[in-house]
């Protein structure tokens, strides 16, 4: 269809657009490899290729160029499934690799027996960041729904970390009224009301809340928090690690059909695996996040994370029911979201 | 703008300038690509939903919402043009003064910023801790992350169409219309709003309409500053975007499809007045 045609091609500008972004490597490469991810991983993938491309170029004594196209998950699946040509995904949800693997059928539906771990090399969670002093006295997900707190969190429906942030504030609303989900539901309700700007991605909240002022609380991800304070100066922010949270796994997988159809599937593989290994853990663990072997990283970096007790997705039956039943049309999001007036 | 047959329907004699054909065929071909072929495909998509979904997707409370927004602030924006542009136009034409040239350029910015930039810098401006923002929290005014915040974002995207649909039409107004008006005992009041603004009004509409329609479609520069609240600041553009989120592909084209309706609808209303208006007060009908 001629409307597919101009979204495949729209896809390709696009692509074209963050090749001369993302690529910083010598003109005429060996291997080209498109890893596209989601928005807080540009850091962890810019040292994390540099450090690739150089062992794949001491092991094979080939040049790999690797392309890193980042922005919201979603969108991210979505220009895959338009035709963008990745050769692997590294994305904040297991839903959006579902999605192109059922879209496209580029990507296997068992893409999660793959790699180890299913598939997840290093994980993250979901942390409070405040302002110098904590003024607020926020400690817990409870204090957040006190009456004078405004809590900033990007819109579930646009942003796989707000959905990550939604489910962590329902685990522990659970949990903390003994399993009872009426009674969660009712919490995240009124800390929705609590939310002056819904953004449309985590980095977006991340600029509401550090540049524009806004708010007491910023739900992070666990490594976007860290940065903000790495890169603001710690005399402005402070993380506030609540007692429970959630655990994020932001996994990754080889697009099948597009690296048989470039020959790049080695390299793809080699590429992934790296990430499990220790330099990969280790670089992951730098970057604040929590990697699956963290023996293998530097202890100083681990000793950042303070522990906390977790939640997982599996709790909530996996993102194949947690999805359309919270964040899906007409679901949980949609039916307790009553603008503060 | 001339070249009008005179009010009839019908098609043009067979003319002595060549080329009518051809050029109708390759006007056809290229609407047909760029424009109808891509609508067509909306309205293919969002029938795969067929009437009773389409309509419960048209019907429910946030599309209609979103969509009031979305077509509410867009008005007002475009009317806010609408006044200033012809201001803005008329200083353009009529006098003369060091950094006009600048100022005639800096017009058209608008159209060349990214608006997603503009939405960033806006933003920036009008939040509570930014420039203008602090001085007007005080005053309990909050202008970033409402649907103000909107407007004003509107307003600067649309600010050019108005001015450069009017600035030429006005440049064509001899000034021994207002001579004669005054001669004839006008006031300056009378001047204005009895000579010189109906002769402008198929301009101001073109302007008003173009103005109006970019901001009903603008999506980058709202999305910063609109703060995305459902049912308070969600504009119909990020609801498409919400129903792609959640590949919901038919509900998304179904949103597009409506907003489609409606700004064609109005783009027509407004066409009809304007053509109306040119007959009975226009310059150059």
């Amino acid at each position: 269809m001629q409307t597919q045609r101009f979204t495949r091609l729209l896809a390709a500008a696009v692509m074209a657009g963050s090749f001369a972004i993302g690529s910083i490597a010598p003109a005429f490469a060996d291997q080209t490899l498109l890893n596209v991810s989601y928005d807080p991983t540009r850091e962890l993938y810019k040292d994390f290729n540099a450090a690739f491309a150089a062992k794949w170029q001491k092991d094979s004594g080939e040049t790999v160029t690797i392309q890193a196209s980042h922005g919201g998950s979603g969108a991210q699946a979505r220009s895959v499934i338009d035709g963008l040509d990745a050769d692997v995904v590294t994305l904040a949800l297991e839903g959006d690799i579902d999605a192109i693997a059922k879209a496209t059928g580029k990507i296997p539906a068992d893409w999660k027996t793959k790699f180890p771990n299913n598939s997840t090399p290093y994980t993250s969670t979901i942390v409070f960041l405040v302002r110098k002093g904590n003024p607020k006295g926020i400690k817990d997900w409870g204090d957040l729904v006190k009456d004078d707190v405004q809590v900033i969190t990007p819109n579930p429906k646009t942003s796989g970390g707000a959905r990550w942030n939604f489910l962590a504030a329902w685990a522990w609303a659970k949990q903390a009224n003994g399993g009872d989900e009426a009674k969660a539901q009712d919490y995240v309700g009124k800390l929705l009301q609590h939310v002056p700007v819904l953004d449309t991605g985590a980095r977006g909240a991340t600029t509401t809340f550090v540049q524009r002022g806004l708010g007491d609380v910023l739900l992070a991800w666990e490594n976007e928090a860290y940065l903000s304070l790495e890169e603001l100066g710690p005399d402005q922010f402070e993380i506030v690690t609540p007692s429970f949270s959630i655990r994020a796994d932001p996994p990754i997988a080889i697009v099948d059909g597009n690296v048989d159809k470039k020959g790049t599937r080695k390299v793809a593989e080699a590429y992934l695996n790296y990430l499990y290994s220790d330099e990969g853990q280790k670089i992951a663990a730098k970057h604040y996040y929590r990697p699956i072997k963290p023996e293998a990283a530097d202890p100083a970096d681990i000793a950042r994370f303070p522990k906390l007790t977790l939640a997982t997705i599996d709790d909530f039956g996996g993102w194949k029911s947690a999805q359309p039943k919270f964040f899906g049309d007409g679901g949980v999001f949609d039916q307790i979201y009553k603008p503060a007036q | 703008m001339k070249a009008h047959s005179p009010t009839r329907w019908r098609f043009k004699r067979p003319s002595v300038i060549p080329g009518f054909g051809m050029a109708l065929g390759l006007t056809l071909t290229w609407l047909t690509l760029l424009i109808l072929i891509p609508l067509s495909g909306l309205a293919v998509r969002s029938s795969a939903l067929g009437w009773e979904k389409f309509w419960s997707i048209a019907l429910d409370q946030r599309t209609l919402n979103a969509l009031r927004i979305s077509f509410g602030t867009a008005f007002i924006a475009a009317i806010v043009n609408a006044v200033f542009g012809i201001i803005l136009a008329w200083v353009l034409v009529r006098y003369r003064f060091p950094g006009k040239r600048v100022i005639d350029a800096m017009v058209d910015l608008p159209f060349a910023l990214p608006t997603a930039v503009a939405g960033i810098a806006l933003a920036t401006l009008y939040a509570p801790n930014g420039w203008i923002g602090q001085f007007l929290t005080p005053l309990g005014i909050k202008i970033a992350f409402t649907p103000a915040g909107i407007v004003v974002a509107l307003i600067f995207v649309g600010l050019p169409f108005v001015v450069r649909t009017v600035q030429p039409i006005m440049e064509e107004i001899d000034k021994e219309v207002e001579e004669a008006a005054a001669t004839l005992g006008a006031n300056r009041f009378q001047t204005i709003f009895r000579v010189l603004l109906p002769g402008l009004a198929p301009a101001v509409l073109t302007g008003f309409a173009l103005a109006f329609a970019r901001g009903v479609g603008e999506y980058g520069s709202v999305i910063f500053i609109a703060g995305n609240l459902p049912f308070k600041s969600e504009i119909a553009p990020l609801l498409i975007v919400i129903k792609l989120e959640e590949y919901n592909y038919a509900a998304a084209t179904a949103i597009a499809a409506i907003m489609l309706i409606l700004s064609f609808t109005m783009l027509l209303v407004i066409n009809l007045i304007q053509s109306w208006s040119r007959r009975r007060y226009g310059y150059g009908a």
